[in-house]
């Protein structure tokens, strides 16, 4: 089993922005259009994060024109360029299914107000 | 024929330069030895017998030790390979640099044992009806006619044992080959448990 983690630590890219459950994220992702390759940026709140390793994925959730939308990323894909982290969320379970039943105010996390180290 | 005893280690997926994900499998080789070899003249048949994995001294009886040449250690799996393409000599190692220049592979292996498996999971009958007054649901329905023949007839697909026989599968393509580690990986699933042995060859309608 230790070779096969070996080839996944190979692809495990070692500076990912640090982000939880709750959070609302900006994921910067290539396309390639015909020749040219160019990055997207997709905007939503993190419901679920999936771990396996080098296949570990996010699932991120945002209401576009209306009608709710739920991309999962591979994070460690060569496709995805960089996650930013744009509010954190005070959340008390680990994967936010909830959100989806819910409409308006209702499917808002608060934010998380951290103590300042000292 | 060209190919190679190995491991298999198990699954994972991996990324190309391009993002694409491939579900691959690995396959780990120790170094093959030439510990043999049949010719037209002797045998009726020209060959190469490859062995591999030491096999414990302890372990080795006097006649299986028998068959190995001077200065070949005992290997633990043995397998002949038939018009091998390469000229080799008794005592010769090969790796997995072997599988450099090819991009298609034939893996053969023992399949995972299924036990006792009724006629839908074994032979892909298609079963009848769960509802509506079906009384019919997954047995193998008739296995013949009447008076005449009054039997059945051999080879009728019926339930039984499945699984743990030998399996092969064509044309995996092999996805990156590692010569430090002596593994390769192929895309896609290969038959058997894990650290079962394979046999990997280049694959023939390729």
């Amino acid at each position: 089993m230790d070779l096969i983690k070996a080839i996944e630590a190979e692809q495990i890219k070692e500076e990912i922005a640090d982000f939880n459950v709750g959070d609302t994220v900006k994921v910067h992702y290539k396309i390639v259009e015909g020749q040219t390759e160019r990055v997207q940026v997709y905007e939503g709140l993190v419901i679920a994060i999936n771990n396996a390793s080098s296949r570990k994925t996010v699932t991120v959730r945002k209401i576009s024109y209306g009608v709710g939308v739920e991309r999962i990323f591979p994070i460690h894909s060569p496709k995805i360029d960089k996650i930013e982290v744009m509010r954190r969320g005070r959340v008390r379970r680990a994967k936010l299914y909830y959100i989806r039943d819910r409409v308006g105010k209702a499917a808002k996390v608060k934010e998380l107000i951290r103590k300042k180290a000292k | 024929m060209l190919g190679l005893i190995g491991k298999k280690v198990g699954m994972t997926q991996v990324y190309d330069e391009q993002g694409t994900m491939t579900p691959v499998t690995v396959i780990k080789f120790e170094d093959n030895v030439v510990v043999g070899k049949r010719s037209v003249d002797k045998d009726g048949y020209e060959a190469c017998v490859l062995g591999t994995v030491d096999k414990k001294a302890k372990k080795v009886t006097k006649p299986y030790g028998g068959q190995f040449p001077e200065g070949v250690e005992p290997k633990q799996f043995l397998y002949e390979m038939r018009d091998f393409d390469l000229e080799t000599e008794i005592g010769t190692k090969y790796g997995v640099e072997l599988f450099e220049e090819l991009k298609f592979v034939d893996v053969i292996g023992t399949s995972k044992g299924k036990g006792y498996q009724g006629v839908m999971k074994r032979h892909g009958f298609g079963g009848g009806r769960k509802t509506h007054g079906s009384k019919f649901h997954r047995a193998n329905g008739s296995t013949g006619m009447a008076a005449y023949p009054s039997r059945v007839i051999k080879g009728t697909k019926m339930p039984g044992r499945m699984g743990g026989e030998r399996k092969t599968v064509q044309n995996l393509k092999i996805v990156r080959v590692d010569a430090e580690k002596q593994i390769i990986l192929v895309k896609g699933a290969v038959p058997g448990t894990r650290d079962s042995v394979v046999l990997v060859r280049r694959a023939k309608k390729k």
